[in-house]
This record gives C-alpha cells, structure tokens and sequence, in this order.
C-alpha cells in the first residue's frame, strides 16, 4: 500500500482507538438508576469518614455514591437545583432554610464533632483558655492579631461569623481579619504560615497529613456554640423528578443506621487517637445544647 | 481536417474582479509541438496555462483534450494527470529528492516497483540520481530546479507546461538544465508550452511563438516569422526590434514604398498608399555603421548621416544609439568598434537595405491574428526572399 | 527543601511499589487528556485546514475566534461545560456529568481550538502556489490536503504538543466536570490540589513530579517525531 493509503489507514485506526476509549469511560459509568449523587463539604470528605463509609453502603446495597465535595453553599445549591440527590451538610441554618423553601426533605441528624480555635503556639492575643469563644474572639479583636477566615460561605465559616456575632464585633474589613475563600485545609495551611488564628474543625485538623505539621494549636475548645453538626438531607424528589429519590433514602437511612453510628463512633481512633465524631442519630436538638 | 489537437482552447474568457484577465477565441497545440510563450508580466500567460489545466475556474468557453471536451471535475483530474506544470519556483516538499521526484507517481497510485524503475531513470537523466537520499530542502538553486523539472517530467505526459522554469539560474546552468530538458521532451514526443522572457531561448527551442498581450493571443507563428515579421509594434518590442519610428507614407513605386520619417525618407519593401501612418521596424543587426558614406558603393537603399549619441555592451556585443534625425541602433562587435575609432558624439554613416525595414500600419496595436489550423503566417507584405 | 526531596523520594516510593491508587490516576490523567488530544487533533486540523485554505466572509472574525480560544481559561471552560451537562440542563440527559467522558468533553473544547489556531497558521505559512503545484500533479483534493498536511507538519506536531500540554496540565474544567470522585474521575492534577488542601505535601509533590515526568515522556515521543530527520 503506498504511503498516502497505509498513513489514512493509520489515521482511521487511531481514531476507532479514540473513540473506544470514550465509549466504555462512559459505559463504565452505572446506569441511572444505581447512581446516588452525594453534595458534602470538603472538610467532611477530608476526614475521610466517608473514604470509610460508602464502600460498605455500596456493598450493602448496591448503589454507586458519586461524591461531590464542594463548599457549603455550592452543596446546598446543588440541592436547590436538584443537581444532587442527597446532602450531607453542616450548616443549620441553611439546612432550616433549604426545607423551609422545600427543595430538601427528611432532614436527620447524624453525628457532630466541633470546632476548636487554634493560633500560633506564642499565643500573641493570649485567647488560651478564654472561657468562651467569644471572649477570644474579643481578645483577638483588641490585639489586632492574624486571623485567617475561610471566608466562602462554608459550615465552618457560618459558625465563626456566629461567634464574631456573640462578640458583638464585626471584623470584616479589617486589616487583621484575611478571607482565603479555600477550603479547610488550604485556611490551614495560610494561618500556619502566617502565624494567625483561625477557626477550624477537629475533624479535618486530626485528619491532617502528618508529612509537614501545623504550627497551630488547639487553644479554645469545648463549647457549646462550637459544635459542629451534621445533618442529611434528602433532595425533594417531587419538585426535581430526576433525582434518585430510592437512593436517597437508602443513603440517608444507611447513615442514621445502628451500625454506621457505631462505626462512626469509632472512626479514626486508631490514626488520631481520639474519634472524629461523636454518632448522634435519633437524638433530640436540645440534647446537644444546641 | 486536421487531427484533433491535443489541447484547444474555444471561447476561453477568465475574469478576476469582473474584469477579463484572459481572452482567446482559439488556441491549438497539437501534438509533440513545443510552444513558446512570450509576453509582459501580466499578461496572462500563467493564467492560460492554469486555464489549459482546468486549475482555474472560467467564465465562458472550453477546454478540450483531443477533441473532447473537459467537461466534470472528473474529467479534469483525468487530463491533469497526463499532463504535468513545472512553476517559477521549485516548491519541493519537505522529503528526499527521491520521494519528491515520486510524488507524482504516488498520486497516481503507481506500484513501488514501477515507481522505483520510473523515479531513477528521471533523476539518471537530469544527474540527481547520487542525489536521491538528499533531503529536497538542502539543495542549491540549479539543483532544485532540476528536481522539480524531474518531478514532473517523472510522471511522463503528454504535455508539459514551463513557466518560467530557468529564472534566476546563471547562464552555465540555464544551459544545461535546457538542454537536458528539451532532449527529453524531444524523446518522449510531449508537447510543451515554455513561458519564458529569453528571447533567444524561445527562438532555439520551439516549434512555435506565441505572443501575449492583456490576456489575449496577439500573433502566433514559427519564429522566424514572429520575429522578422511582427503583427504590430508590441510583437515588434517583445521580439527585440530595438528601433521603431513612426512615419508616413510619401510615394510608391512598384514594390517598394518611401516613408517620410522625422524629415528623412527611408526606403522600405512593402505596400501602402501615400498618407498611411505606419511605424518603421529594424533589427539593430541589420544596421551597418560606415566612417564614410557608403552611398553609391553599398546595395543598402538607406543610409543617412548620424552620430553616435550613446554605447552600452550587451552581451558579447556593443548597442550603439545613433541619432540620423530620428533615433537608430546598431549593433556592433567591440573589435569593429575600436578598429573604427569609433566614440560618442563621432559623425558616421548607417545604412540599412529596405529589405531589413519592416513596416506595420500605425493602429494595429492589440489585433489578436491567433488561428485555428497550425502556425499560421503573417498577411503577406509582399516580400520576397531576402 | 527538604520537602521537596522528600516529595521525589514518596514519588519513587510510590511508583516503585506500583501503588494501584496512583496508578489508576496516573492512567486515566493519561487516557483522558489523550483521548482529549485525539479527538481535537482530527477535529482542530480538519477544521483549520480547511479555515486556513478557503476564502469565505467573515473569515476574519473565525479566526480570530479561534485564536481567542487557544487562551480560554480552563476552569471558564469547566463551568460552561459544566452548566449544560447538569441533570437539568439542555444535555443533561446523557448523564455524562461527573464521569471521565465529561472531562474528555471539557479537555476536548479547551485543545481544540489550540490545535486549530496552530493549524491556520501553520497551512497559511506554506507557500501560497504549493496548492497549485500539488493540484498539478494530479492530485485529488483529498490527497492535496493529506500532501499539505505533511508539509506542514513540523508546526502542527508543535500544536498537537501544545494542545496535550494545555489539557494534561489543567484543573479547573477537571474539577468542575469530574467532581475529583475516587476511583472514577480523580486525575493528578485534582489528586494534587486534594492532597495539598489535605496538608499531604509529600503526596502532593510525588503526584506533581508523577505528571511532569509522564507530560515529559509524551512530548519528548511526540518531538522525536517531529524531528525525525530523513539519512542523507
């Protein structure tokens, strides 16, 4: 074959080659039905809870979960837009909002951990051992030390705009006050380069790669305004008729299960030696102090 | 009736921005005739052989391959591919000589055995063949040239197009690559249209002179007739007539006319009745340059008193500008020159036979005098043999 | 600095024991973003081929078009895509969101243009009569086209590299489309910025060095290609 025929006969080859490579890549993924399109926050997928979780609910029941971590904001957008089939979020008063306007059902408490201020070990505000989150907060504003807000609309970032509210104080603007608009780890990673508080998870923080440690710590902690806690959500099936409405509902009652809270309860005390969580299905609010 | 020609052209009209770039009632080249196609730049020339080539889309006419008519696309690319156009540049492709020299057989899908048999016997004949492995880009000038020459010549047509194929070569190589170019379309019994400005070029090589001139055929004949008989002043110009004077005709007497040139008379063979404008046409090889009047002693009809305005060489040759009342060149070789004495400013005597005068009716400018039927030959002016 | 080094030392590490989680990534990083690079190269350089050696109005405006795209802003591309692949949206019911072919999809409308913008100027600097000259010689359009293709392909090899280059490397269109899902659409580039935010420097230094070596080895196999000398 000459050498104009033998090159198209090449170029028809790779491009078979091509399209069999997309084909299966989209064939591999599962059909409708068996996909459950779950919206969580990057710090929920940072503790790698779910890295735990979700192959046991996939063995049990068959579905595939695609997890989508995003901010906050964008998880409960996507419910709004019925983009996502179930939300596993931390921000309740958004949450109340989304089921007030009716795009999200059933909503479940599952389990909570909480929030912890940490800063440079000098302590330059002296918050250590502050009574309560808000007077740190006080402290900070007075000594116009660093603090590194997530400033994107996060769980996380709702929670600290509540404490700054307790403190009466309203920070943004400041020349002390910077929003990376990033994610927990990221905020992280700035407030222990620059030597600034922040508020953070404990989640994500015993999560954390042990390969280049924070220079942060833990220096308030253990109140009531600093839970942080999770509920799930279903995406309201009759307003967005695609959503995996039968998915949902096995997620969601996977997760309130007996079993998943006790292994949720037990989740990451052999890497940080206390649990993440604390398993809180089936209990009233108020038993939270909430 | 004649043969069919092998390409013919009928009512051929190309236009580029509503204006007609290319004209011709009629073309004929018949088969194993070399043609030459001489013109100012512009003038068409590409354009009909692109036409000839159905590369170019047309307004009105046909093109016919042996008396068939080109009609489809198809059609086209069937007659292109037994004929073949060699450019003004090379424009080899980035490969081998060998692959560029096959590229026109690989188009047609000419199995590698034959190829390779066809691709070294072309670069044989042109002296490539220690070339063969040589990638194309790397050659000089001459060398390229005669890859594309061989490129074209490999796919063996039965015409072949020249456009200008020697341009910007020296004269050593010119030559060559001429040579070895017409022996092999010789051989191969091809018919060729050579585009070229040379004009002792086109006078050794073709069987046939076609004149160009604003898209259109202006005169079309063996060459020694396009030379010492062009249909106008333009033919005249573009074949070396160097010395063109406008006039009137004054007297006649059987065969011969006297015209009335910037106060002198100049005698001529030729017709024409007293008050006709004409231009007065002679080769500077025909004047012949005296230090004493030759008047009486020479067979020349006209000789007038001149002196020498300007000298400059051409060639091997000096033109020298004389002024007898109107201007005249002469060609002269250096030795006679010197041995003369002769300089500017020198008072000397030109002479001309009347037989060298050729003259052509004043408003003749742009007739087109192509036919169908072969070389044709001019109206006659009633010369006899010279 | 230290980091760094240790960052090389996980990669080896990781490659060394054929890790299968950075394997999985590394392979798809290269089976989409060269399924991506196909499919622009057959498209970018039919489309430009034929841009480049047409006159048709407005001719102009499309390449400039064209050449405005090669600078598109992946993660701009990503949301677009994005937008009409949503399960409310016009295509959403391919389903393709969140799974490699939409990465393919997104890494496709991002190189073609690349490819394209190359291919335009790569045909229009051959000289103008090769067209006429290919003609001559009898060719078929189609073969005229394959003919000026390789004459051209030193630029358009270049073009090709530049179109995996932009794609191999981009992370914005990846994340929006993929979603960055375990086992399924997570790539280097997503995996890095997930281990970075994660404060896994050393993963994420090791998945870095992992992409730089592989963008290496390609364009390195595609330049030898383009240089591939004929012997004397």
């Amino acid at each position: 074959m000459d050498k104009v025929g033998s090159a198209r006969l090449r170029m028809t080859a790779a491009l078979a080659a091509c399209a069999f490579l997309v084909a299966p890549a989209s064939a591999r993924a599962a059909p409708e039905a068996r996909t459950v399109i779950l919206a969580t926050t990057t710090s929920t997928q940072d503790s790698g809870l779910l890295d735990a979780l979700l192959p046991v609910f996939e063995k049990e029941t068959g579905f595939v979960v695609k997890t989508i971590s995003v901010g906050s904001g964008q998880a409960m957008a996507m419910g709004r837009r019925g983009e996502a089939d179930v939300l596993l979020v931390h921000s309740p008063a958004d949450e109340q909002k989304l089921v007030e306007e009716g795009h999200g059902v059933n909503r479940r408490l599952v389990m909570h951990n909480d929030f912890v201020l940490v800063g440079p070990p000098s302590d330059p505000a002296k918050i250590r051992g502050s009574k309560s989150s808000a007077e740190a907060a006080r402290r900070i504003a007075a000594a116009a030390a660093l603090f590194v807000s997530r400033g994107d609309g996060s769980g996380t970032h709702s929670k600290e705009k509540g404490v700054w509210k307790a403190a009466g104080l309203g920070p943004e603007g400041q020349k002390w006050y910077q929003e990376t608009g990033l994610g927990m780890g990221e905020t992280l990673n700035v407030a222990s380069e620059k030597g600034g508080y922040t508020l953070a998870d404990r989640g994500t923080l015993l999560s954390r790669g042990k390969s280049r440690p924070l220079a942060l710590e833990i220096l308030v902690e253990g109140e009531p305004l600093l839970l942080n806690v999770y509920h799930v959500i279903e995406v309201n099936a009759s307003r967005w008729p695609k959503v995996n409405a039968a998915g949902a509902r096995a997620f969601a009652d996977f997760m309130v299960s007996r079993r998943t809270q006790e292994l949720i309860g037990r989740f990451g005390v052999n890497s940080g030696g206390a649990p993440l969580f604390t398993p809180d299905a089936g209990k009233k609010p108020e038993a939270l102090g909430l | 009736m004649t043969a069919p020609a092998i390409l013919e052209a009928r009512g051929l009209r190309v236009e580029r921005g509503g204006v007609a770039v290319l004209d011709i009632p009629s073309f004929r080249l018949e088969e194993g005739e070399l043609a030459s196609l001489i013109g100012p730049n512009g003038c068409g020339k590409t354009t009909l052989l692109l036409s000839l080539m159905c590369l170019l889309p047309r307004i009105s006419g046909q093109v016919l391959w042996r008396g068939t008519e080109i009609a489809t696309g198809r059609d086209a690319i069937a007659c292109r591919r037994r004929m073949a156009m060699v450019l003004q540049e090379p424009l080899l492709f980035q490969a081998t000589v060998y692959e560029n020299v096959a590229s026109g057989l690989r188009i047609r899908r000419l199995p590698r055995r034959e190829e390779r048999r066809k691709v070294m016997a072309y670069l044989e004949r042109f002296g490539l063949a220690a070339f063969a492995q040589r990638s194309a880009r790397k050659l000089s000038g001459g060398e390229a040239r005669r890859v594309s020459i061989a490129r074209a010549l490999a796919v063996e047509p039965e015409v072949v197009f020249l456009d200008e194929p020697f341009a910007n070569l020296d004269p050593p190589t010119r030559q060559a690559i001429t040579e070895d170019l017409e022996r092999t379309i010789r051989e191969t019994g091809a018919a060729a249209i050579l585009v070229t400005h040379d004009q002792s070029e086109a006078l050794r090589m073709s069987d046939r002179i076609v004149v160009m001139h604003r898209g259109a055929i202006v005169q079309s004949g063996a060459p020694a007739v396009v030379l010492n008989e062009p249909a106008n002043e333009f033919v005249a110009n573009c074949m070396g007539m160097e010395t063109i004077v406008e006039g009137v005709v004054a007297r006649r007497t059987d065969g011969e006319i006297v015209m009335s040139v910037a106060g002198c008379e100049i005698s001529a063979i030729g017709e024409g009745s007293p008050g006709d404008p004409v231009y007065c046409c002679i080769r500077p090889e025909h004047v012949t340059i005296d230090i004493v009047n030759p008047a009486g002693s020479s067979s020349a009809r006209n000789v007038f008193e001149a002196r020498i305005a300007s000298v400059s060489s051409v060639g091997p040759y000096l033109k020298v500008k004389l002024d007898c009342g109107f201007p005249l060149v002469a060609t002269v070789t250096g030795e006679s020159f010197t041995t003369l004495g002769l300089a500017r400013d020198r008072g000397v005597f030109a002479s001309f036979k009347a037989t060298a005068v050729h003259v052509i009716r004043r408003g003749d400018v742009g007739h087109p005098l192509a036919r169908a039927g072969g070389p044709d030959s001019l109206p006659s002016t009633g010369r006899g043999d010279r | 600095m230290e980091l760094v080094a240790e960052g090389l030392r996980k990669a080896l590490q990781l490659i060394l024991a054929l890790d299968p989680e950075v394997l999985g990534i590394t392979l798809l990083s290269l089976v989409v973003s060269g399924a991506a690079t196909a499919i622009s190269v057959v498209v970018g350089i039919s489309t430009g081929t034929v841009i480049a050696l047409n006159r048709f109005p407005g001719k102009k405006i499309v390449v400039s078009l064209v050449n405005t795209g090669m600078g598109m802003p992946p993660v701009v591309v990503g949301l677009f895509v994005s937008i009409f692949l949503w399960r409310n949206g016009p295509l959403g019911f391919l389903g393709l969101l969140y799974t490699p072919a939409a990465i393919v999809l997104a890494q496709t409308v991002i190189a073609t243009p690349i490819v394209m913008g190359i291919t335009i100027g790569a045909m229009q600097g051959l000289p103008s009569s090769m067209r006429l000259q290919i003609l001559a010689l009898g060719a078929t359009r189609t073969q005229m086209v394959w003919m000026l293709v390789r004459e051209a392909r030193l630029p358009l090899l270049a073009g090709v590299m530049a179109g995996f280059g932009g794609v191999i490397s981009e992370v914005g269109a990846s994340i929006m489309v993929g979603g960055n899902i375990r086992g399924s659409t997570r790539v280097l580039t997503t995996a890095t910025v997930m281990e970075t935010g994660r404060g896994n420097f050393d993963v994420a230094i090791a998945l870095s060095a992992i992409l730089l070596a592989v963008t290496l080895l390609v364009n390195y196999l595609l330049t030898v290609v383009q240089q591939r000398e004929r012997p004397r």
